[in-house]
Order: structure tokens, then sequence, then C-alpha cells
């Protein structure tokens, strides 16, 4: 096979495969930039653009495709490989799409090496350069900013397409045939874009059900300035990355507004980053760019060999997502009964919020919830949306979810605004159901009603927490005694059952027991009537009269 | 995408189809986005010839383009002169769709060819060996909920669409030959400043909502004309 081949055609052929590898690197990375590219056409040659195409280096890149390249060239068996990844603000990353630059033993000895296959891989670089716009990985690099960012790893070797997920797609972008074998160039690419998770939790139950606020400001937000697209303040200095490495500190980035977020991580172990800084005008120094047609892709500097994520963790200024916020809210903690609350520490880390230590003065129900019979300790609970790391850490992981639970209730209605007080004397409607401090609890009348009633009536029987700890965690709650609006029972100490039990069967009345009196009234008035008709016979003569003077 | 291959042994010319439905906001995006992904591959740049038949190839550059009314990004070569004859001309179709009415279907071809010289007095021939069909299908929507919809729905498929026409290109058949200093206004167009794509040519064809297209219905008409 090699023998066909002249000595010639092979060395150029070398060259041609070595050059289109880094040239594909660099096309792959800068189409995950999450910038536009835009070079121009140039009718005279450079005699630097290989397969006369306008694709600028960027020498951390060429940098680290050389390195793994390792002075050998992708063979049969032998395949370069680059794998892009997302990796959120929380350190949660997923693969997105792997590109395998490979050649396999088919062969074409009557091609042309000098121009044919010149000509072909430089087609098959233009069909990178479209091909790497339309996979779903392209939308979300334009799109990367403080909630994530999209890393590349080269590697040398077999295919790794495992972390890709379930239902990865695969898109070949073309074929070159050579006199040694077939280059091909291809793509995985994952469907699934659901995140899932690495942080370990299995000392915790899995948090659900939490409340979004999304006006709720992250905790570092008004650090950045308004009109920062993709911020990254982090003020350390920073290093050039030539070959020379003779570690002259650039200026820092600081408070640049049009600083790009976007930074690379390599293949492990080499922690070294590339980072997307202004313009080399808005820098005190140059940067190390010897092609100055760079013009729509930033200036380069290199930090030294520290992750910028666990920068992210040390600084209290970190960029927070939606989820790391939801750490914070399970780290507060309402305030103890005579303390004020405590800072809560900020969750850089949320795993540290998670598995605090236990601390007393935790104040969550042991029960769910129930609506709205159960106010709990709502009286020192305070908004929520405007709390930033106030409260203490969490308690053990298994009360966690109650704590969240209790966390994501809403404040009901007549209840203390925090170290708010309200009592019996304000002016203010059904001022005596409001509950009232803890401290006072002993003489609250809602707690401890006077001259409370023997036989508890079902309802407020019904309204006592069935804690499984029974008369255990009654301290933890407030009881309220419910009572329906404007009503009195000063007049009638009784309850409503009890009234109807009593007046169920009321005495009989006197006048109406018929049955023992009707007799002796027709008995004394059959016994009077001859005397009465002997009257009224003996007054005869002025009954006459009377009636004749009517007449 | 429906892709039809038809081998034309007499003209070796490859015909391609490629059918998109979009709003009609959208026509002129969505054309410019698939013809400047074919003329990226069908692009070189400017020869520059020396002596003892050698030449060098000067550099192409591209740009991102962001579509306004589509959820897409494609590449397209940096050249404002071909820029401008493509944009003219996919105006123009664009312009003939909207007065064929609300649910005009329309065709736009670009057309690679070569030149083969003929003696004096014919003319030089154009022998296509490339085609590529771009049937619209122009819809109206009812509401914005709509429309974004198929704003996404019309990114995906031209996603679709690239994909199979970087296939296609990179099948490797047949392409005009690298030509002589004499010939290579036969095969590339020469007339641009900084880039150098295979002589071509862009063609349309409106078809109005009966189905039947404007040619068809001048030729029924002059055919009517003749028979009085």
């Amino acid at each position: 096979m090699d023998s066909d081949l002249s000595t010639q055609d092979k060395k150029d052929l070398d060259k041609f495969i070595k050059f289109f590898a880094l040239k594909t690197v660099q096309v792959i990375v800068q189409a995950r930039l999450g910038e536009k590219i835009c070079t121009r056409s140039s009718p005279s040659p450079t005699g630097s653009d290989w397969f006369n195409l306008a694709i600028k280096d960027i020498p951390e890149v060429t940098h680290e495709a050389k390195k793994i390249l390792a002075g050998q060239l992708p063979g049969i068996g032998h395949s370069m490989c680059v794998e892009i990844s997302l990796k959120t603000s929380e350190g949660d990353s997923m693969e997105l799409e792997t590109w395998c630059l490979e050649i396999n033993e088919k062969c074409d000895k009557d091609i042309k090496v000098s121009y044919t296959v010149y000509d072909r891989l430089s087609v098959l670089l233009k069909s990178l350069l479209a091909v790497t716009r339309v996979t779903p990985a392209y939308k979300l690099s334009r799109k990367q900013g403080h909630d994530y960012v999209i890393l590349y790893r080269i590697y040398f070797g077999e295919v790794q397409m495992r972390g890709l997920g379930e239902g990865f797609q695969t898109v070949r972008v073309g074929v070159v045939g050579t006199p040694v074998g077939t280059v091909t160039l291809s793509c995985a690419y994952r469907t699934n874009l659901a995140l899932m998770s690495n942080r370990q939790f299995e000392r915790s139950a899995p948090i659900m059900g939490i409340i979004v606020d999304h006006f709720v400001d992250p905790p570092c937000g008004s650090q950045r300035p308004a009109n920062m697209g993709q911020p990254c303040n982090y003020r350390y200095p920073v290093h050039k990355a030539t070959d020379d490495d003779d570690g002259e500190a650039f200026a820092g980035v600081q408070d640049s507004q049009e600083v790009c977020t976007t930074s690379f991580s390599t293949s492990p172990p080499s922690q070294c980053f590339c980072t997307l800084s202004p313009s080399p005008s808005k820098l005190s120094k140059a940067l190390p760019l010897d092609n100055p047609q760079f013009p729509l892709v930033p200036g380069l500097v290199t930090h030294p060999a520290q992750s910028i994520y666990t920068e992210f963790a040390k600084d209290d200024s970190c960029i927070c997502s939606p989820f790391c916020l939801h750490m914070q809210l399970l780290s507060y903690q309402p305030a103890v009964l005579a303390g004020t609350p405590e800072l809560c520490h900020t969750a850089a880390n949320p795993s540290q919020t998670l598995h605090a230590g236990k601390e007393d003065g935790v104040l969550h129900p042991a029960q769910p919830y129930h609506g709205t019979e159960a106010h709990l300790t709502v009286e020192h609970m305070p908004n929520i949306p405007g709390s930033r790391g106030e409260g203490r850490r969490s308690t053990s992981p298994s009360d966690l979810v109650e704590t969240l639970n209790a966390l994501t209730r809403k404040v009901g209605a007549f209840v203390n605004k925090p170290n708010a007080r309200l009592s019996a004397t304000m002016d203010l409607p059904f001022a005596a159901f409001a509950p009232r401090g803890l401290d006072s609890e002993d003489n609250d009348p809602m707690v401890h009603p006077p001259d409370s009633p023997s036989c508890m009536s079902p309802l407020q029987a019904s309204l006592h927490s069935q804690g499984s700890d029974g008369s255990g965690q009654q301290d933890d709650f407030v009881m309220v005694d419910f009572r329906p609006a404007f009503s009195k029972d000063d007049l009638l100490p009784m309850d409503l059952g009890t009234f109807y039990r009593e007046f169920q069967n009321p005495p009989q009345l006197g006048s109406v027991s018929l049955h023992i009196s009707s007799q002796s009234m027709a008995d004394d008035l059959v016994d009077s009537l001859p005397e009465k008709l002997a009257i009224y016979e003996r007054n005869i003569d002025e009954f006459d009269a009377f009636v004749d003077m009517l007449q | 995408m429906r892709l039809s291959f038809k081998n034309n042994l007499t003209m070796n010319c490859r015909s391609e189809l490629l059918e998109v439905t979009v709003e009609a906001r959208q026509v002129e995006e969505s054309i410019l986005s698939l013809l400047h992904t074919i003329l990226l591959h069908r692009s070189t740049g400017k020869f520059h010839y020396k002596k003892e038949g050698t030449y060098s190839i000067g550099t192409v550059g591209t740009v991102d383009i962001d579509c306004d009314y589509i959820d897409f990004t494609f590449v397209k070569i940096s050249s404002e002169e071909l820029d401008r004859v493509i944009k003219k001309a996919v105006v123009e179709f664009k312009d003939a769709l909207n007065i064929s009415g609300s649910d005009g279907i329309g065709q736009i071809s670009l057309e690679f060819y070569q030149k083969k010289k003929s003696r004096w007095p014919f003319s030089d021939e154009c022998i296509p060996w490339e085609v590529w069909n771009i049937k619209v299908n122009v819809v109206n929507l009812a509401n914005e909920q709509e429309r974004q919809i198929c704003r996404e729905k019309v990114g995906e498929k031209l996603c679709e669409k690239v994909i199979n026409i970087v296939e296609v290109i990179n099948r490797h058949d047949y392409v005009p030959k690298m030509p002589t200093q004499s010939e290579v206004d036969n095969v590339f167009d020469t007339s641009l400043r900084e880039v150098q794509p295979y002589l071509h040519k862009i063609t349309y064809q409106i078809t109005d909502s009966l189905g039947t297209s404007v040619s068809t219905t001048m030729r029924r008409l002059i055919k009517d004309t003749l028979a009085l």
C-alpha cells in the first residue's frame, strides 16, 4: 500500500492529515465559543492558511491539540476525538457531543495527493464549518453565560460515547479517500438534554416541590452590571501562553463588561484553562497573537493551573443558579427564641449546606402541613423571598425535607412578620386571634384558654396536632382555639352541643296538664249550677226590665 | 426532506431537490441559507497561475449569519459581491412568490454548469453538472404562537437540509477538473474579486394556488389564441 506512494506524497499526506486534524480542532472549538465567527477572504494566497480557508488559530487550542497528538497522527485504530461538554456553575456537567476524526483501512490508491486530497480535505473542513452550526450544542454554546459554560476535551484513542446518554444521534460530516486510508469525520451528539445532577444525595432525601421564586435576585446578581452579558469577574493575574512560557503576567480582567465567560478545561490531569478576554486594545499589554487578523475573536490570556470553578466556590460573589439559590433556602431556618438570626453560610458549595451538623432552635413541624390549621412557627417565619442567607444551617438531613416543607409554605393570614409582635390591645381586626410571642405563651389565652370546659368539643379536638410523638410535640405548636366570628360565650358558657342536649327535653308547663284538672272543673261546675239558677229566677224581673230597656 | 437523485447519463448532471415549508417572511432567509451553504462548498479562492502550469489559490473567509425570523445560523462565504448577486435573485423570487398569492408554491434552482467552447457561429454551450432545486411552500399562520413554533420547526428543518447538502457534497461525485489558465473561465466565475465559485445561475419558477405554473398558463394561453 505505502510502497506505491512516493516519499514526497507520503510526506505531503502526513502533513495534510496533521494540519487537517489541527484545523478540525480549531473549527470545532471556535464554533463553541458562543460568538459568531467572521473571517475575511483574501484574493492573494497568504501562505499560512491551510486548505485555503481563513481559520484563525487559537494558540492554546493548537498547543493542547499538539500535546495530545504528541507527534503521532490519527491513524487506523487511533482516532482523534474532541469532546464538547457543558458545565453548570454548580459543577454539574454533561457531555454534549463528540467529534471524531478517524482513518480506516479503505485506501484509494489512484487519488492524487497533491491536489485532490488537499481539495477534498478543504471541502471537508467547509462541511465541518457548516455542520458545527446545526448540532444542538451550537445553540447551547451561543447562550452560555453565568449559568453554564461549554468545555472541550481532546483525546486520542477509542471514541467514548457513553456519556452522551441514550438515543444519541450521529452525523457523518464527510469522508476523503487517501492512498493510506479513508479519512472520516463524524459527530455523535446528545439528544436528551436533561441535565442529570452528579450531586450525591445519599444522605438527604431528594428535594421535591421546591418553589422557585423567580423574582428573587441571585446572591451576587447585584454585583454585576446590568449590561454584562457573560460575567466573569474573577480577579487574579493571568499569564500569557506562549511556547516560551515566560510567566509574564498580564493585567487582570477586572470589572470588564465585555469579558467573555467562556472557559475551557482541557483533558485531565492538566487544568490549564483558556479564557477569552476583551479585545487586545482594552488590555494594558499586547496579547501574544501572531496573526493580527483575529478581528472578532477576543484576545487570549491564560490562567495558572487552577480551576475557575474552584475560584467560584471560594468566592462569596459566586454566580449562583436558581438551583443554588434553593440550597440557600434549604439552609435557612427561623430565628431562635431569644437570639438574632445568624448569617447562613453562602451556598457556594451547596453540599456543605446540606450536610451541616445539628443545631438548636429548629422550629419546624414534625408532621406534614395541613392547610390553615397549623400556623406552626410562622410567627418567626420570615418572608422567604426576602431572605438571603439569614438563619442557621440546616439540621440533620432527615429533617431537611420537613424543614423545606415548612420553608416553602406560604405565610398565612393574621400571622406575625418576623420580630413583630401583635397584642390583643392593638386596634386590628381579629387581633384576638393573632398568635402571640412564644415567650408569653403561658399567658396566651389562645394557647391556654381560661375556664376551659371539661368536655372538649370535637371541633377543638380535631385541631390538635397529631404528632407521632404525641404530647411531646405540644410545645412546638401554637394551638389556635377556633371560635366563630362575633361569637360570645359569656352568657351561656356552653357550646352548641351542650346547649342542644340540655334543652332537647324542656319541662312541661303546669297549665298544660289537662288530664288532672279537667275533671275537677266539671264537677265544680255541676255543683254550682242550681244555686246560680235560683239566683237568676229571683232576679228575673230585673233581667226583664234590662231587656226592655235594650229594646 | 425529499431528496431525489437523477443521473442523466447524457448530460452527467445530477439533480437534488430540497423542499421547505415556511412562512412568507421566512422565505428569503431560508433560501439564502441553503444557497450559501451550497456555494460555500462550491467556491474556492482566487486562482493565481504561475509559470510551468502551477497555480496558487487565495483564501476563503466565512461569516456566521443569524437568521432574524428563523432559529437558525448558517455559514456563508465572506464576499459582498457574491452576497449581492445571490440576494438579488432571492428577492426577485420572493417578490414573484408574493405576487402569485398567499398560498403560492415556488421553486428556485441553483445550477452549476461549465461552458463548452463551440466553433463559430455556434455559441458556447452551457452544460449543467449539478442542479439544486429548492421548492418553497408558503403557509399563512393564524397567531403568534404558531409563528413561534414555526420559527423553531423551520430552524430544525434547515439543520436537516444542511446535513443533507453536506452528505451530497461529500460523495465527491463529478466536479469539473481543475482547468488550465485558458479554460478557467469555462469552469469558474472569475468576475468576483475575492472568491471564485463554480459557474452557476439561479432560475425560479412560480406555481399559483391552482397548482399551475406561470409558464404553463402562458403556454395554454398561446395555444388557445392559436386555436381561434
